[in-house]
């Protein structure tokens, strides 16, 4: 319910929204666990393994209980999320409905759920694993469902840079950022929740003199004001990385009515600072007690801030039970505001009652059971050696603080145990260049945590030599954290120490027993820890209880690793403009328009995109487009777009030096104006890649690369000129893009040619291999004679502004003549016709040798030939390449198959060799192949089987040579 | 005589303006790529001083004088821009013509840094990133030589990127946009 007078929410903006269908109305400024507890709702999830009925715990994000689903994102914390106008949530892992769940019949099975269960039940038969009780896990596990379509709302991510972040804006955090920002540095603020002030927003107190808020308020209009300064709300720093680096999530839109189409949901920070100030908070820790998770029970501060900042109160009879003086404060707090306190219960017996209690107070008391099954409405206390009924239904608890230390372990520090305030601190120089401060370094006073603030930053910006200006502590309450540890309370009943894990005293001290003694075996046996709050609430208690059954300290029990990300964050979030498309660029060549228009399929090669054909009219299949273009190119004309092939242009006077030892062949004795087909291996022998490379003048070469590895080959040229020679005079740079490059092939290729080039050409000045400057309807280009179909062939570049309108043109011309475009399906036929190689058959494990250009290797040394000449690289037990053809030459074979003897069995012991490329060749009218055989150039014209298991094709196939069509290469030569 | 049309890598994808930054095409004129050979740094400098008015920059600088402008552009590598380079030149380094290689944007106005922060892990402050700075590095996933101009930033893709870089700058204009929506 509401409480008058009290709270930072706007009451003159109403908000209606909707919680599992029903309607309620809150107002601007309140979460939703603060609107539905003014709405006295209290009953807001179902606990992970027993289904109990839950209410929400905290008031900030560290909530294990109060999980909803809002805009099919699951797991929000209703703490967190804030309402807006018409906001739908669904309550969790419940059905059929919040009050009715069926499953709750988990929490009367209870006795049989304890830890280890799975372990212990689901053991055999082994064959029941993956087909039972996998999927029955499964369905029961897991917190939330996840929506089944893709996430296509915007996600961000982005990256900023500061001197100084500051992690938290509670008074250390102000006071630490105003510190740096009035002394220069750029500073960025980061604040998880909607508002500024951290703590002080969830209580009644002074500083500086004036009420806490609104201190609060003109730090950070002084901070907004300055240009030195980013504010940055909704933005919860998630992990700590090296050098400085610190993840970031935003909540952008998430929280809006109607955000705008475009604006982000989440927005995924990389903020690298020069130094870091932690000033994070502590998060308050409920006490384990039998029954200590009803709807109603919450820690002290929690209901302190829904007092405070939300003018709320979750009940209308209060107690409280706390084992610290903090927890007096809250019943002060309540008392002063109207509310009725039913009992303090403190576990102290020896501590001093607090003063003007017009409440019972029960020093030395305790909390041992509780009543009410969707809602507290009663606890038993035992109090100097009687048990007593208490009507209350909230019972607010506090345990003491728990400084978060989780950004200071991510770098692999373990954080150091207090006694004095039995809380983990984080370690000295935990994550370099970064300073804890405040509640997060055990100052728990405000006025402790102000100057601790201000003393942070001067160390930080003295690290990085900035003189600090001068500050004042404001004045604020200054009392001693006086608390007696009280980690759990005996009595009959299960006292939970994990509330989203549904883990409790009994299943640690279980573990114990087990022998899962060591904290992480424990978490794992019992998942205290798990899900989404990483045990920020259960974690030092459930250790405490484990030190006492194994009888340990806690020191020596130490903690569970905390590691990123410090809060559920979305993979939408971190991957953001990952998805569908955004996963790889995409590479267009200049025809690309071109190609579309004409209805091409583009199949990706690397990152570009390619024709894989361009269908006519009446083509049903490719096959028919891919045959006719092939047949086009034997016998007219075929225009292709081959700018993808990597070109790199290499100069120098030590040019050619420098590639007859990249190469296995000389390219010192190239003449100018002539082209050489050249390879290239790896330093252990391997064929790196293969293609041609021009002399364009005395000390310039262009180098052509397949497509696939034009930037390995560039990177090998690198590595061998700096690494091997960096002595040579040669430099070598990709001009890949700066010309679109056509093949033009076919018994017309000339005769179409001519009909662009400002200066025919004829076979006497440009013969097979030679290259040279040609005009193009007045455009400089570059024509070479290559040729990659076996054909009459030229491979024709002008710079790429001109590629389109090239490409377009010569295909008009090239149709004239009865050719015209031809796709990369076509473009293998041709090659695999003349046993032309591709990456296909150049994978990476074949040498010169097996390919059959072991000649190639010349005399002179050149990077792998040492390496190549290795035994077992060379010799009869090589699988050679082949060409095949199947007996029946329309029986269909496929990549990937293998080959055997005929009269063998077809298994790996037999295994003969393998089948890397293959097409039904129109040309010769059978499918064919090529393929790697033991020996294979010694068995041309012997029977084979082949055998492709997967697809089920057994074949019988003859060998021959790779060139199927033209051996002697007279069509390219004429 | 029949004339083959030119076309930029950007044509019809270009120019943008969303909220306060502009996208827009940049001609770069004759650009070209210089790379000294090994020992002649020094000459190729006092050649480009000397044709150009400008010498050769250093790792991540930038240098203009009389409507030229040299950026560095790698390891032993620049870009000239501007101007075909002078003869005199070619003794001392190795030049190509990139001036079709690349595509040249502009992405300028208040929010240009807010906005390349989506895409690039570059410190971007201008007291690190000062104007006539130079920088190899990436625009989401596509590589990119980025240069602080007055008032934003002059980026350069690989040609054949061109429609993904400007969907990607444009993805990132329209979510920083949409922040300054009341």
């Amino acid at each position: 319910m509401r409480v008058a007078g009290k709270g930072r929410i706007d009451r003159s903006k109403p908000v209606s929204f909707t919680f599992d269908g029903t309607s309620y109305t809150g107002f601007h400024g309140d979460s939703l666990a603060s609107a539905l507890l003014a709405n006295d709702v209290r009953l807001m999830g179902r606990s992970f393994k027993y289904h109990r009925p839950r209410g929400v715990l905290t008031a900030g994000s560290e909530e294990p209980n109060a999980l909803v689903s809002v805009r099919d994102v699951p797991n929000v914390r209703a703490t967190v999320q804030e309402i807006y106008q018409g906001l739908k949530a669904e309550s969790q892992n419940r059905w059929p409905s919040l009050r009715h769940d069926v499953m709750a019949i988990n929490d009367l099975a209870s006795p049989f759920l304890g830890a280890g269960f799975y372990y212990k039940t689901f053991k055999w038969p082994r064959a029941f694993w993956e087909s039972l009780y996998e999927p029955l896990i499964r369905r029961a596990a897991g917190l939330g469902k996840l929506p089944a379509a893709h996430e296509d709302r915007p996600y961000e991510k982005a990256f900023a840079f500061c001197d100084l972040l500051v992690v938290g804006s509670g008074p250390t955090g102000l006071m630490a950022a105003l510190t740096a920002a009035r002394s220069g540095v750029e500073v960025i603020l980061a604040e998880e929740d909607a508002v500024f002030g951290g703590r002080l927003n969830g209580e009644a107190m002074e500083v500086g003199g004036m009420p806490a808020a609104d201190w609060v308020a003109g730090v950070v209009a002084e901070l907004a004001a300055m240009p030195n300064v980013r504010l940055m709300a909704r933005t919860t720093v998630t992990g700590a990385y090296d050098g400085g680096t610190w993840s970031a999530l935003e909540r952008v839109g998430h929280h809006l009515a109607a955000p705008a189409a475009d604006l982000p949901v989440e927005c995924f920070w990389r903020i690298v600072a020069q130094r870091t100030v932690l000033a994070a908070g502590a998060i308050e820790r409920p006490l384990a007690f039998p029954n200590n998770d009803r709807p109603g029970i919450m820690v002290a501060s929690a209901v302190r801030t829904y007092l405070h900042r939300y003018g709320v109160v979750p009940g209308a009879s209060v107690a409280l039970f706390g084992n610290n003086d903090d927890a007096h404060r809250t019943a002060r707090d309540l008392s002063a505001a109207g509310v009725k306190i039913a009992a303090v219960i403190d576990s102290r017996a020896d501590a001093r009652p607090p003063e003007g209690a017009d409440y019972p107070v029960y020093m030395g008391g305790h909390v041992v059971g509780t009543e009410g099954r969707h809602g507290l409405t009663a606890l038993r206390v035992a109090h100097g050696g009687n048990e007593q009924v208490v009507y209350a239904d909230v019972l607010a608890m506090s345990g003491g603080w728990n400084p978060t230390v989780h950004l200071s372990c991510h770098l692999g520090a373990r954080p150091k145990w207090n006694p004095e305030l039995a809380a983990f601190l984080p370690a000295a120089d935990a994550v370099p260049g970064m300073w804890a401060a405040g509640a997060a370094n055990g100052v728990f006073s405000t006025a402790g945590c102000l100057a601790d603030g201000i003393n942070a930053a001067r160390q930080a910006l003295e690290s990085i030599g900035k003189a600090a200006a001068d500050m004042a502590v404001p004045m604020a309450e200054d009392s001693a954290y006086a608390l007696t540890p009280l980690w759990q309370v005996p009595g009959k009943g299960r006292a939970w120490l994990d509330f989203q894990n549904d883990v409790t005293v009994k299943d640690v001290v279980l573990a114990a027993q087990e022998n899962f003694a060591s904290v992480e075996l424990m978490k794992r046996y019992t998942t205290q820890g798990m899900a989404p709050d990483q045990g920020k609430n259960s974690n030092v208690a459930a250790l405490a209880v484990l030190a006492d059954a194994t009888g340990r300290g806690i020191p020596e029990t130490g903690t569970t690793t905390f590691r990123p990300p410090f809060i559920p964050t979305s993979i939408a979030a971190i991957g953001a403009g990952g998805r569908a498309k955004g996963f790889a660029p995409q590479r267009f060549m200049t025809s690309h328009r071109a190609t579309l228009e004409r209805g091409a399929p583009m199949i990706e090669a690397g990152l570009w995109y390619r024709p894989s054909y361009f269908p006519k009219p009446g083509e049903k299949t490719w096959l028919q487009s891919c045959n006719r273009e092939v047949a086009l190119v034997r016998n007219a004309v075929g225009v292709a777009d081959v700018s993808t092939l990597g070109k790199i242009d290499i100069q120098g006077p030590d040019a050619a030096q420098f590639l007859d030892f990249v190469y296995t062949n000389s390219f010192s004795t190239l003449k100018v104006g002539r082209v050489r087909y050249g390879l290239m291996l790896r330093e252990d022998g391997h064929v790196l890649d293969d293609g041609t490379t021009a002399r364009l003048g005395e000390n310039h070469y262009l180098m052509t690369t397949t497509t696939a590895a034009a930037g390995l080959v560039m990177r090998h040229l690198e590595f061998v000129h700096q690494a091997h020679c960096p002595g040579m005079a040669v430099r070598f740079i990709s001009v890949t893009e700066q010309w679109a490059q056509f093949a033009v092939a076919g018994p017309l290729a000339r005769q179409l040619l001519n009909t662009v080039l400002d200066a025919p050409i004829s076979d006497a000045d440009f013969p097979f291999m030679a290259c040279g400057p040609v005009s193009v309807e007045g455009v400089a280009g570059r024509l070479f004679r290559i040729s990659f179909s076996g054909e009459h062939a030229y491979e024709v570049a002008v710079p790429a502004r001109y590629g389109e309108a090239l490409f377009r043109d010569l295909v008009a011309r090239a149709e004239t003549m009865d050719g015209g475009p031809y796709g990369m399906e076509a473009l293998n036929v041709l090659r695999i016709e003349k046993g032309f190689i591709t990456h296909s058959e150049i994978h990476g494990r074949t040498t010169a040798f097996d390919i059959g250009m072991a000649r190639m290797v010349a005399a002179k040394d050149c990077i792998g030939k040492a390496a190549a000449a290795r035994p077992g690289l060379i010799g009869e037990e090589r699988e050679q390449l082949v060409g095949l053809k199947p007996v029946n030459p329309a029986q269909s074979i496929g990549a990937g198959a293998h080959l055997f003897k005929v009269g063998q069995a077809p298994q790996r012991e037999n295994d003969q060799g393998y089948v890397t490329s293959v097409c039904w060749s129109p040309t010769l009218g059978s499918h064919l192949a090529l393929a790697f055989l033991k020996n294979g150039r010694a068995r041309h014209g012997e029977t084979i089987r082949l055998v492709d298991h997967l697809r089920g094709v057994d074949v019988s196939c003859i060998v021959s040579d790779p060139v199927f069509l033209d051996p002697e290469g007279g069509r390219a030569r004429g | 005589m029949a004339e083959l049309i030119a076309k930029g890598p950007l044509a019809g994808l270009l120019p943008l303006s969303i909220g306060a930054v502009g996208l827009t095409g940049v001609d770069p004129g004759p650009m070209f790529s210089l790379q000294p050979f090994a020992g002649k740094a020094a000459a190729l400098s006092k050649a480009l001083k000397k044709a150009h008015g400008v010498e050769f920059p250093g790792p991540g600088e930038s240098q203009s004088a009389k409507g030229v402008r040299v950026l560095w552009s790698g390891r032993e590598q620049a870009f000239l821009l501007g101007a075909a380079p002078d003869p005199a030149l070619t003794p001392f380094a190795a030049v190509t013509d990139q001036s079709d290689g690349w595509a040249v944007m502009a992405l300028l106005g208040p929010g240009a840094g807010d906005v390349l922060a989506r895409l690039c892990p570059l410190e971007l402050r201008l007291a690190a990133f000062p104007v006539g700075r130079v920088a190899r590095s990436q625009l989401q996933h596509v590589a990119a030589l980025i240069c602080r101009v007055d008032d934003g930033f002059q980026i350069m893709v690989m040609r054949s990127f061109a429609t993904t870089a400007v969907h990607e700058l444009e993805t990132a204009m329209k979510g920083v946009s949409a922040r300054k929506e009341p």
